[in-house]
């Protein structure tokens, strides 16, 4: 191959990746909020699999809250009973457009996590049963409003779109577009993405270097320990769940509100739940992990539109198969390497109770 | 006197002695009566409607016609094996909530014996390869976490989860290969026009669909029962799950009752998988399990892994689903109403268990007691 050549394929390879990049970005954002959640809980000994549910929750609760402000604007700005868009348009505070979807979105999970632990440290239930019935009911409590919420709108089509809302939360910073690649790959999200982000190595650093952080560790791994030294096992583990299913409730609202622009359609979220449950294990209990593995997973998740398979439709489905592969094989070897570091919490799973020891 | 009763918890919570089963199931049936009030009244709340006719609908869904209540036979019957599946691994402490994948695959087998042999073999033959098929792929779903699990103590819970979409990708992918008609990526009824007509069908009998797949399950309950409480393995099996190291001073070999086990509940959760894609569906689909697999879950722990009890737990929750599922249509609510009522019922009847194994003193009560003393 001659250089020009070379050069040129190379080139197009590069504009191929900073084009497939920023959407791999977009899909690994909610994963990476739900994982970092979901490890929290994990690293209380709470293994919450109702957080498919919790991430429902959170992003119907914003919008439903986006759905209300959205209409008390619209309502502002009637003129003899037609909409002045330009009114409306004035009307809508950018500020108000934020807090009421996220504050309502951090009720809702908020909530949820409640439940999951008023039965399962308070009353405690076994966590694998409540966790699958939460992930039942969230998936129902989104699914039902989301179609309720249809019906009030009116629409036509099966869905909301709270698109003027949602360009506050789309909005990148102005000067992205002029940078041209490195614009695209780094500055071209909306502000809960690098929230995300934030959140993560915040938590990393929780969990690694405060007092706090090594509590909470010591209650998921040895629970009897961790009370026999003063520490209020009940207190963290309430605590780090419904911490955790705020910030995984995070990861709904940036779907419906981000990624797909304000529009809520019924199962569109999908089973990216499930996917941020195995980013947990993916990244072997480490928020900071997360950060690039979950735009890997994001980049796997989409990876079955980009390789070209011709008129072979099938074979998409097997790549479609690739982050629960790539999890189950980190899984494994995690467990072949039996490096401590590495282990899931070593009460994961099971209850506590201090009568019972 | 003041100190000491700030000290003093509101409530202070005591284990129960075993308590009858009658007062046990008591309390589950109390629970599961405030959850329908609870239902009720957010029915009453979202419908508007007589809290009666609700009732009544969600009665009607499983009893109103014969064909509803061979249905709902039917879908107790096949939610019942699933759950059957999975008890033994229960018993272990081995929590596969993989039945879904399992189960996937053995509809998957039996679907690529219905399709790939139906020139190849006559009808006898095709539903002993179905059946043989069914159950290997079905255990080689269970083993593989197993495998994992007893040399490398590998987490059991999210293998076998992960195990589920692997599954769903694999029959996603089967789907578009065995496409029919092209281009739809679906596959519709299997065999259903000559010359394959009914080719690779579980036979019917007594002129019912369904009573084929329910005798079935009934056998399998049955001998489920006499497996784990009479048989040897079956106390092995409830040995290590108590406790590894007695498992080991009675020289049981841990390793082999976890693979032997997983064999045997993926087995069965293939064995579902037939009565599905053979018996009554004739198809394959992603979502032909239906959630059955998780469903399961909470049947088997409802009855605390007793496969007797399990007939009732799975018949209460195929009626409440069937029937959160006719309100939702009936009164004009969107279908994902059922799951939330579905939700509802289960974090009652998970929460009712609490006061099954404990019992709640309050403080006051406390206090008068110690004065009567004095």
């Amino acid at each position: 191959m001659s250089d020009t050549g070379f050069f040129a394929a190379l080139g197009a390879f590069l504009v191929g990746v900073a084009a497939f990049i920023p959407r791999a970005v977009v899909q690994g954002v909610p994963l990476l909020l739900g994982s970092t959640g979901e490890t929290l809980t994990e690293k209380s000994g709470n293994l919450n699999l109702g957080i498919p549910g919790v991430m429902y929750v959170g992003g119907i609760s914003g919008v439903v809250g986006a759905f209300y402000y959205d209409q008390s604007v619209r309502a502002g700005a009637m003129v003899d009973g037609v909409l002045d868009t330009a009114r409306y348009a004035a009307n809508m505070n950018g500020f108000l457009a934020i807090t009421v979807p996220v504050l309502s979105c951090l009720l809702g999970a908020l909530l949820m996590g409640l439940l999951y632990c008023f039965l399962t440290v308070t009353l405690r239930a076994n966590q694998n049963v409540t966790g699958l019935a939460l992930t039942t009911f969230g998936v129902g409590i989104g699914n039902f409003f989301g179609g309720s919420l249809i019906k009030l709108s009116g629409s036509d089509v099966p869905s909301i779109a709270l698109t003027r809302i949602s360009t506050y939360f789309h909005a990148s910073l102005p000067f992205a577009d002029s940078l041209g690649w490195f614009g695209q790959v780094f500055l071209s999200y909306g502000f809960l993405a690098y929230t995300a982000v934030i959140i993560a190595l915040a938590a990393a650093y929780v969990l690694k270097r405060t007092r706090v952080g090594l509590h909470l560790r010591a209650v998921g791994e040895n629970p009897a320990t961790a009370d026999a030294a003063g520490i209020s096992v009940n207190r963290y583990k309430y605590a780090s769940t419904c911490i955790g299913s705020m910030i995984a409730g995070l990861g709904g609202l940036y779907y419906v509100m981000d990624y797909a622009s304000g529009v809520w359609s019924n199962n569109a979220f999908g089973d990216r739940g499930w996917l941020a449950i195995a980013l947990v294990i993916f990244t072997i209990w480490r928020p900071n992990v997360g950060v690039l593995a979950s735009f890997l997973f994001g980049g796997l998740y989409i990876l079955h539109m980009y390789i070209p398979t011709g008129m072979n439709l099938a074979v998409k489905e097997l790549y479609k198969m690739a982050p629960y592969v790539v999890t189950l094989i980190v899984l494994i070897l995690s467990s072949l390497r039996n490096k401590r570091e590495n282990q899931p919490p070593q009460h994961l799973g099971l209850p506590y109770f201090r009568e019972e020891r | 006197m003041s100190e000491a009763k700030q000290r003093e918890p509101l409530i202070h919570i005591s284990r129960r002695g075993n308590l009858p089963w009658w007062g046990a199931w008591g309390i589950r049936a109390a629970a599961v009566a405030l959850a329908m009030m609870v239902c009720a009244l957010l029915c009453i709340l979202v419908t508007r409607t007589n809290p009666l006719d609700i009732f009544r609908t969600m009665f009607e869904a499983s009893f109103k016609t014969e064909r509803k209540f061979w249905v709902m036979l039917h879908s107790t019957a096949i939610l019942l094996c699933v759950s059957l599946a999975v008890t033994p691994a229960f018993r272990m402490r081995f929590w596969n909530v993989g039945g879904e994948g399992q189960a996937l695959m053995g509809c998957l087998a039996s679907a690529a014996c219905m399709i790939l042999l139906r020139d190849a073999v006559p009808h006898w033959l095709m539903i002993v390869c179905m059946v043989f098929a069914s159950i290997t792929a079905g255990a080689i779903w269970g083993l593989i976490p197993a495998f994992f699990k007893a040399n490398w103590n590998t987490n059991e819970t999210l293998f076998t989860l992960m195990m589920n979409y692997i599954a769903t990708q694999l029959v996603a992918y089967f789907c578009v290969v065995w496409e029919n008609p092209k281009g739809s990526g679906q596959i519709g009824i299997i065999n259903q026009r000559d010359p394959y007509k009914g080719l690779g069908w579980l036979p019917v009998v007594g002129g019912q669909k369904y009573l084929l797949n329910i005798i079935i399950v009934a056998v399998i309950c049955a001998a489920m029962f006499f497996y784990l409480y009479y048989s040897k393995q079956g106390f092995e099996l409830s040995v290590v799950g108590e406790s590894e190291k007695t498992a080991h001073y009675l020289g049981i070999k841990v390793k082999r009752v976890i693979i032997r086990t997983m064999i045997l509940s993926g087995a069965l959760c293939g064995l579902t998988g037939l009565l599905l894609t053979g018996g009554n569906d004739h198809t394959l689909t992603t979502t032909l399990v239906g959630g059955r697999g998780f469903t399961a879950v909470m049947v088997s722990w409802l009855a605390k892994f007793n496969p007797l009890w399990m007939i009732l737990t799975s018949f209460l929750l195929v009626f409440l689903q069937k029937g959160a599922g006719d309100i939702s249509t009936n009164f004009g609510l969107n279908e994902s109403f059922s799951d939330i009522l579905t939700g509802i019922i289960l974090f009652f009847i998970i929460g009712s268990e609490f006061f099954i194994h404990y019992r709640l003193h309050l403080r006051h009560r406390h206090l008068s007691d110690k004065e009567a003393v004095k």
